[in-house]
């Protein structure tokens, strides 16, 4: 066995490649024989396109144009916020209207940029099973959407809209109101100490007919105070949710004449 | 017999515990609560010692009849994920089910815990996420294994990977019902159970590249470059997207780090990937190694995997802005996004063209054996949406499809259609292999499986074109008169037939699927059934007679 000469027993090499794939494969024969190098080669394909597209798109100045007229949500609409998210609105309602003819004449002007700025997270939705809730705010009555949210057949008889009633029943309980404005300053959204100091009593004071709508509006520029459900006795989910809807769209003054000049010199879009 | 025993008697001294509990807290002397506390303690031992008798994987193993004989490859997980993948599969097609007869009938809702939009996050994470993440388990350590040639690295961590995942899956579906959610798309899960996703995901990665290192072969096969670029892109995309500021460490809201434009943009970019890693590089892996082994030939191409392969996962990472487009993020990012998806139809179709390819010689198959019939029908779903979805990305026609069900009809494709069909014929293939027996009960049924899920996705994407394309139509329809002719409500009403065909298709492929579920229920009974053969036409003495002398020329 021994004296044999070692080329008679030597195997032939264990990959001997078709010839047609030579070439390719043996640049790509050392990633595919070490894993550590492929996952690395992997990882850093996958890198560039996040890198390229999305990082600029926060250094970049005009891509969110300022406007005047946008503030952070008060404590109310933001707990209004809160339920449209829990409840799954973003699921069949979009908010961010298209710049074509039909949408601006059907849902009014185009949604701007700015106008999301302090949405953690964005509600821009994907999916327009119902109409598109970007300005929704002030084009129906409280009554109306009250209406609406606990019977959507009542107002609208094709409407395919679930129910919402349990929310006139349910009372706002919003654990620390102080906290979610703390949350949302950690992230971005300039809420003042007074503001937050002031979240507790403003959260109430918000659906309060009788509440000192003065003092809020110097915290949250036109914020509108009053009894949102019908009900003055309690402070319910409806009272938040109503309150939310009746703001969306209607901080920003889009068809003054400084806005629309600010649009015309818009750059990049 | 023994879980209900072991039940019984814990109960029985958990009971006790609690009386002597509730008789210590409400004794009137302190003597008499110190002797119930001596009670409590004492139950409370019996109690422990009642459950630590019991074994519960073992009588789970015994009812799902797992072979418990030792194997070459570690194949339990494999097992149980495949257990989990039909499990979580039935819940997922049962809420879409569900929420599709919703948009018919809106008094189907049950307000609050099973409206519409809390079930709806439930039936996508189920379907993608726990139907097809199981699935994903499943077949990544089945095909690591045997293209290493080794048995699974970290055997104990790749359990916890199994079960950490149906936790994170149950706080996730529970979640939604509950209301928990922070409403980005297919990551509405909040942050803690984030985190234990992360957790559970970076085992994964740990378990499935432990095993490539303890390979056998010099060669990484195809399939694992495709399962390691799923695993480690999704633990990226997962991660940036989910960052997050909870607003307190006892509770569950949380406000994402990002805003407006920057949060939409990272979240389609994560929401296209999930579609790209999860959905696609995920199962072009499962194709790369069960379509060669059922089909019994080599992987068409090499040079075509590998540029498909470097191609798809580059470009696929900047198609993200097209869910984006005519909003308010800026232009550049748009258009970028747009061509990179026509860009991406090429490399998809890279991955459908091998695949199909690898049928060369033995295209036979496709009439002998469905479950080649069904990798053929996925590979062809996945070459249809594959080309509709660069479509659908153009601006021009993206203007019409976007919000409109023609999305919803255009994921559905693909996901009933490559997803389903390339997960149902690996079970099919996995199931007889796993549990050792000879063959599945009925190979006719994988038939009428095939056959009513085939409808059910015609029927589903055919009547979602319809429905996308007249909605999109309606909302930009002008009279001569110069003003909008729809309300919107009308464009409701006109939807409704199409949604009740959409149930429809559904409907048919649930039963399908159901189908499939009695079919590998018997199989690990170890049944077979007594069936015709598919493969052979039998022999008719009747037909078997020389050809009429009349059909012979006269001249």
């Amino acid at each position: 066995m021994t004296d044999k000469p070692e080329e008679a027993i030597s195997a032939p090499p264990l990959s001997q490649e078709p010839p047609d794939v030579e070439a390719t494969a043996k640049g790509h024969k050392r990633l595919e024989r070490n894993v550590t190098l492929l996952a690395v080669a992997t990882f850093l394909t996958v890198t560039i396109g996040g890198i390229v597209e999305i990082a600029p798109l926060f250094w970049i100045d005009n891509t969110v144009e300022k406007v005047d007229g946008m503030r952070p949500y008060t404590p109310l609409e933001l707990a209004g916020r809160d339920i449209y998210i829990r409840e799954g609105c973003y699921t069949c309602h979009s908010q961010m209207i298209r710049p074509f003819k039909d949408e601006v004449e059907r849902y009014g002007h185009y949604s701007l940029a700015a106008e999301s700025m302090y949405d953690h997270p964005f509600q821009w939705g994907s999916k327009r099973t119902g109409p598109d809730l970007a300005r929704v705010g002030g084009r129906y009555s409280d009554e109306w959407h009250v209406q609406h949210l606990v019977n959507p057949q009542d107002v609208v008889p094709e409407s395919i809209m679930p129910q919402y009633g349990f929310l006139a029943e349910a009372d706002l309980e919003v654990a620390d109101p102080a906290a979610n404005l703390t949350a949302l300053r950690r992230v971005g959204v300039p809420y003042t100490d007074e503001q937050i100091e002031n979240a507790e009593s403003d959260l109430a004071l918000q659906a309060d007919s009788f509440g000192d709508a003065e003092a809020l509006a110097s915290r949250y520029p036109k914020s509108q105070v009053r009894d949102y459900d019908g009900d003055p006795s309690r402070l319910t989910e409806m009272d938040a949710l109503v309150a939310y809807l009746q703001m969306l769209g209607t901080l920003v003054d889009v068809e003054s004449a400084a806005a629309q000049e600010e649009l015309t010199n818009e750059k990049g879009r | 017999m023994q879980a209900e025993t072991t039940l019984g008697r814990a109960g029985l001294w958990f009971l006790v515990a609690l009386a002597a509990m509730a008789a210590m807290l409400g004794a009137k002397d302190s003597g008499f609560a110190a002797h119930a506390l001596i009670v409590a303690i004492i139950a409370f031992g019996l109690l422990i010692v009642s459950v630590a008798r019991f074994d519960p994987a073992a009588s789970l193993s015994g009812f799902f009849k797992i072979p418990q004989e030792a194997t070459r490859y570690d194949d339990d997980p494999v097992r149980w994920a495949v257990l989990a993948t039909l499990f979580w599969g039935l819940a997922g097609f049962l809420a879409g089910l569900f929420i599709a007869l919703q948009l018919v009938f809106p008094e189907l809702n049950l307000e609050p815990y099973l409206n519409f939009g809390r079930v709806r996050p439930l039936h996508t994470s189920a379907v993608i996420f726990a139907f097809g993440g199981n699935a994903l388990i499943a077949t990544s350590f089945y095909v690591v294994q045997r293209t290493c040639r080794a048995r699974l690295a970290l055997p104990g961590m790749a359990r916890f990977v199994f079960w950490g995942y149906q936790v994170f899956i149950v706080l996730a579906a529970t979640g939604y019902l509950l209301g928990i959610t922070q409403s980005k798309e297919y990551a509405e899960p909040e942050w803690y159970v984030d985190l234990w996703l992360t957790i559970v995901w970076v085992c994964y990665l740990l378990v499935f590249v432990a095993t490539i290192m303890r390979r056998k072969e010099p060669h990484i096969y195809v399939a694992n470059w495709f399962f390691l670029a799923f695993i480690v892109t999704v633990a990226m995309l997962h991660v940036v997207n989910n960052l997050a500021m909870p607003v307190s460490l006892l509770g569950a809201r949380s406000y994402s780090l990002f805003a407006g434009v920057q949060d939409a943009l990272t979240q389609w970019w994560y929401g296209h990937n999930a579609v790209g890693f999860f959905l696609t590089a995920g199962f072009l892996a499962m194709m790369y190694y069960f379509v060669p082994k059922q089909a019994e030939r080599p992987v068409y191409s090499y040079r075509l995997s590998i540029i498909h392969f470097w191609s798809l996962i580059f470009l696929y990472i900047w198609a993200g802005p097209h869910h984006l487009h005519y909003t308010a993020l800026p232009d550049w990012a748009q258009t970028l996004g747009m061509v990179f998806s026509i860009m991406l139809w090429m490399p998809s179709w890279g991955g459908m063209i091998n695949g199909l390819m690898t049928l060369n010689g033995a295209w036979d198959k496709v009439r002998t054996d469905p479950i080649i019939r069904m990798m053929v029908m996925a590979l062809a779903f996945y070459g249809m949406s594959t080309f509709e979805g660069p479509m659908m990305s153009i601006k021009a026609v993206n203007s019409l499809s976007h919000y409109t069900d023609w999305t919803i009809g255009h994921v559905h494709s693909g996901a009933l259609g490559w997803n389903g069909m390339i997960t149902f014929a690996c079970v099919y293939y996995l199931v007889p292999r796993l549990w050792k027996r000879k063959r599945l009960y009925s190979l006719r049924m994988i038939n009428w499986h095939f056959w009513l899920a085939t409808l059910g996705i015609v029927f589903y994407a055919a009547s979602m074109w319809v429905a996308g394309i007249t909605q999109g139509l309606m909302w930009r329809e002008y009279g001569a008169d110069g003003y909008l002719v729809n309300s919107f409500a009308d464009t409701v009403a006109a939807l409704q037939p199409m949604y009740l065909m959409r149930a429809f298709g559904g409907f048919l492929y649930l039963s399908g699927f159901l189908i499939m579920l009695y079919n590998v229920w018997q199989t690990l009974a170890g049944r077979l059934r007594d069936e015709a053969p598919m493969t052979e036409t039998p022999h008719d003495e009747e037909a078997d007679r020389p050809v009429p002398p009349t059909a012979v020329p006269a001249e």
